[in-house]
């Protein structure tokens, strides 16, 4: 092969370029998983109360944002939404608040199933040393749950992450337009091209999701062991 | 225990269903109420101080990203130019062909500059200024299995990206062929090369300029269908900056701006096969 097609990579800009695109991945992702976290946490507390109405609703927008695909979501808060009611925000908005919401929804149902999980008769020690009911969650319930639901929580970002490629779709600069980008530039000289940037977009996603993976195998072991 | 479960189900189901008709209820009311303020008219967009346009990225020689990464192509300049005449700066957003109506239509953009074919369907969803191109569709397949005919076709696999005007001819006028639909323009290339499908279907000065680079591959089918336009495209109703960007194109068109922007742009991606009337329209 005369002609490899790697320096497509280094030719210009480009590779700052990719990491340029690559920033824009990585900022959507983690203020959405810090915002969806917050909100589904508190909201994963509410769905351990037993008012029926509340966690119908709570039910409800966990099954919305569970059913309906992220790509529906995105065209529905990107192109359709700002039409009905004229409020129009940046493709870079509009995406974090989209998985901020989907963080959130999947984050109830982690939560919820940490602090069910969390033995019944903890609960009621607590309630026979009059703890209220906010004391409970804080030093008898929440302490317990915390280490189930992390596991759960990483994978959940590590999908979060992978789920941003769909974002060219709403017009964000994120790393694989970026790469769509080079490679319909250099198809005629390079169209070899294609294989390295999407070779580098592998490795970045990699080096990114690959520690979280690990993280959330070692948490997991660590939780059971602490539980022999 | 189970009959519980199912009557929950459908308690769900209903409620959903009750919340997708009162968002779709108060949706449409908004609508017809929109239309009566143009945010995007001259004034306006003079005001504002920048003229949103959508743009293609990965469609070299119309809308691409050269290495130094910046916005390049016959339908780039175009938009350089109309912003510079309207005396705004220029912001880029950058559509795929599937989401340029919707991008006008949400707001996101004052102009579509990309390569958008006029088509009977897509006039009733927006407005099109003159035409600045014209077009028809084309096939391209491998030299060693040259498709000639529409009838080699026939319950073949045939390549086209959605939103194209390629993708509704073929949909709508010819149903024997089977039609494999990719996203972007990237993918679309990506699947004839892997033998997805026997032949792709796109814009004939499109696969002329991408058949001069892939000489594996050709034209065999030069123009199928009646010939097409391609215009700049507003908001439906928004006649002032309708009228302005007709008035920028017969201006343009007298001024010889597209000529030069064939010659710089595009002449270098088309092989001899193409010439500049061939593309460029003389109103």
């Amino acid at each position: 092969m005369a002609h490899s097609g790697i320096d497509v990579l280094t030719a210009g800009s480009n590779f700052s370029r990719l990491l340029g695109g690559l920033w824009v991945t990585i900022k959507i992702a983690l203020i959405a998983i810090i915002i969806g976290l917050i909100i589904g946490v508190l909201l994963g507390i509410l769905r351990t109360l037993p008012n029926r109405p509340l966690r119908f609703i709570l039910r409800l927008y966990l099954e919305f944002f569970r059913i309906v695909p992220t790509v529906v979501l995105l065209f529905l808060f990107y192109y359709i939404l700002p039409k009905e009611f004229n409020v129009n925000l940046p493709a870079d908005a509009v995406a974090t608040l989209v998985f901020a919401l989907w963080v959130a929804a999947e984050m109830t149902d982690i939560v919820r199933g940490a602090l069910e999980s969390v033995p019944q008769h903890q609960k009621e020690a607590g309630q026979a040393i009059g703890l209220t009911y906010w004391q409970l969650q804080r030093y008898v319930l929440i302490p317990q749950a915390w280490p189930l639901c992390l596991p759960a929580t990483v994978n959940l970002m590590t999908r979060v992450v992978k789920t941003t490629s769909l974002l060219m779709l709403i017009s964000v600069m994120d790393v694989i337009n970026i790469g769509q980008q080079i490679i319909e530039a250099n198809n005629k000289t390079a169209p070899n091209g294609v294989f390295w940037i999407y070779g580098i977009i592998f490795i970045f996603y990699f080096m990114i999701n690959y520690p979280l993976s690990r993280w959330a195998k070692h948490l997991n072991k660590r939780r059971l062991e602490a539980n022999h | 225990m189970r009959e519980l479960g199912l009557k929950r189900l459908f308690t769900t189901i209903g409620v959903l269903a009750l919340l997708v008709s009162v968002l779709a209820g108060c949706g449409s009311r908004n609508a017809s109420s929109s239309h009566t303020t143009n945010q995007n008219s001259v004034a306006k967009i003079k005001k504002r101080g920048t003229l949103r346009v959508a743009v293609f990225g990965d469609l070299p020689p119309y809308g691409w990203v050269n290495k130094s990464g910046q916005r390049v192509g016959y339908d780039v300049t175009l938009a350089r130019r109309v912003a510079k005449d309207l005396g705004v700066k220029i912001k880029f957003v950058q559509v795929n062909a599937n989401n340029r109506v919707d991008a006008l239509n949400a707001n996101k953009v004052d102009i579509v500059l990309a390569n958008f074919t006029v088509t009977s369907e897509r006039k009733q969803v927006v407005d099109f200024a003159k035409a600045y191109m014209k077009v028809s569709v084309g096939v391209v397949s491998p030299q060693n299995a040259k498709i000639t005919k529409v009838s080699q076709l026939k319950d073949q696999n045939l390549i086209v990206t959605k939103g194209t005007t390629a993708e509704n001819y073929f949909t709508a006028m010819q149903t024997s062929v089977n039609l494999l639909k990719f996203d972007s323009k990237t993918q679309q290339f990506n699947a004839l090369k892997n033998k997805r499908g026997v032949a792709l279907a796109d814009d004939n000065s499109y696969l002329y300029a991408w058949v001069k680079n892939n000489p594996k591959y050709t034209v065999g089918i030069k123009g199928i269908g009646p010939k097409q336009y391609i215009s700049p495209a507003v908001k439906k109703g928004n006649t002032s900056l309708l009228n302005w960007t007709n008035q920028e194109i017969t201006k343009l068109t007298k001024a010889g701006f597209f000529k030069t922007d064939y010659q710089q742009q595009l002449a270098p991606y088309f092989g001899k096969e193409v010439k500049a009337s061939d593309i460029i329209i003389n109103h």
